[in-house]
């Protein structure tokens, strides 16, 4: 019988190793797997390389693990988000670095690996600082850059509810980045509010489908 | 000679959203237009998070914290409203399926030029956001902002001297004193603020304007009423 539930957080994040990229889902503290960043923060991995739309907000997850040191490395659109004191001194201390990507050229970038495709080019930062280096082509008379695809080794991924086969649903604009990243990872964990008996999800509500996730734990209330 | 106000610059710029359209609204100024959207108009608002159908401020009592919008304020959605995920969000705003990108800015040039993502302050890091892809896809990309910045210099300027969002690509914009059009024979200037001239106008813009033969009078409500989108 298939069961990807696992009883705690800590079984969830077991076995994520020093240097993995880690894609931390969610858009300012919505949708974001603050249980998984926790455990992985008591896990101790380090060197790690975080993707995500922000930086961490005041000392609890993402921050946390910045606060720690244990990031090596922030790629992200938009790191000045809450209060992402945890980044900012991280980033004036120059103990991490920063890639800055246009938030829609990173969420393709990973749907671009999930897709199994070796890149893309994009109208999107052409003839900007931000595209400086990149590789460049004129399609249909307009400027594009090359991006490459984004991949994770492990995604945090907090879903609402979920059934023992790993189908995810979400609430509302908390769905964000979850699903792409679910998708774009070599292990791909979820933190959900409830789980429920195989064949209670609308099949045609279902966003994520049980292929692309491998660990879920139940952590909240959510119902 | 009395500038618009914020309101009354955001009410501008709604009465240009047609009926039926699908549009962005970047943060700050921009984000008050959907508030003015004229009655009896359906105009449907995308937020770069996910929502297709966004609503106004949620009412005391009533918020949602799985509802927030691209400045990660408190926000709802409006019935026929949906959720998508972010790389689908994206696919709408970079693939042309928005019909209008409303957006803040801090400079604009001659050509369209938008700089709005970064001034370059050292001290803190540079953050881009969805800025540049907002820049590129839609079909209209409109820029709301003051005529000036605040020591009086020019903010439409010959060529942008802050790092480019996009280039080319605004194609109207609408400050505190004017409206003008983006065009490849230059800007033209279709309405200005009561008691304001060309002349006077050119003082405040760096490249050359012209003033269009059907221009109008600016002149918006003193006090805009502000609606439920």
């Amino acid at each position: 019988m298939i069961d990807k539930q696992v009883k705690t957080t800590a079984d969830a994040v077991a076995g994520v190793r020093d240097g993995s990229t880690v894609l931390v889902a969610g858009f300012g503290a919505v949708g974001v797997a603050d249980n998984l960043l926790d455990a992985l923060h008591e896990q101790g991995a380090r060197e790690l390389t975080i993707v995500a739309n922000n930086s961490g907000n005041g000392d609890y997850g993402l921050a946390r693990l910045i606060n720690s040191g244990r990031v090596r490395k922030v790629i992200c659109s938009y790191p000045r988000s809450g209060d992402y004191s945890a980044f900012l001194k991280a980033y004036r201390a120059n103990s991490l670095e920063l890639e800055l990507v246009p938030q829609g050229t990173i969420s393709e970038r990973m749907r671009c690996h999930a897709a199994g495709l070796g890149g893309f080019f994009s109208p999107v930062s052409a003839g900007t600082k931000l595209g400086e280096g990149k590789e460049t082509r004129e399609i249909d008379g307009r400027l594009h850059v090359f991006e490459k695809p984004l991949k994770g080794d492990v995604a945090l991924i907090k879903a609402n509810k979920a059934d023992r086969w790993g189908n995810l649903t979400y609430i509302k604009s908390a769905r964000n980045f979850n699903p792409v990243m679910a998708m774009a990872a070599e292990l791909t964990v979820v933190e959900v509010d409830q789980v429920v008996e195989l064949g209670e999800l609308d099949p045609e509500a279902v966003v994520t489908p049980s292929i692309f996730v491998d660990r879920v734990v139940v952590v909240g209330a959510n119902v | 000679m009395i500038p618009l106000t914020r309101e009354q610059m955001a009410w501008r710029a709604a009465q240009d959203l047609p009926e039926g359209a699908y549009v962005n609204l970047g943060i700050g100024i921009p984000t008050l237009a959907a508030s003015y959207v004229p009655a009896g108009r359906e105009v449907i608002f995308h937020s770069e998070n996910g929502i297709l159908g966004m609503g106004p401020k949620p009412e005391p009592g009533k918020e949602d914290p799985y509802m927030v919008d691209a400045g990660k304020n408190l926000t709802t959605l409006v019935a026929g409203g949906c959720f998508v995920h972010h790389a689908d969000a994206f696919l709408m705003i970079r693939g042309g399926h928005l019909d209008v990108s409303l957006l803040g800015a801090f400079e604009v040039s001659e050509k369209g030029d938008l700089a709005n993502w970064t001034t370059e302050d050292p001290a803190f890091p540079p953050g881009v956001g969805g800025a540049m892809d907002l820049a590129v896809g839609a079909k209209a990309i409109r820029v709301i902002m003051e005529h000036t910045s605040k020591n009086g210099e020019p903010r439409i300027l010959n060529a942008c001297t802050y790092p480019l969002t996009a280039a080319g690509c605004v194609k109207r914009i609408y400050t505190n004193l004017a409206v003008i059009d983006v065009t490849p024979q230059g800007l033209f200037v279709i309405e200005m603020i009561p008691g304001m001239t060309l002349e006077k106008l050119q003082t405040l813009t760096e490249p050359n304007l012209h003033l269009a033969s059907h221009w109008q009078v600016l002149a918006p409500p003193e006090a805009p009423e502000a609606r439920a989108a």
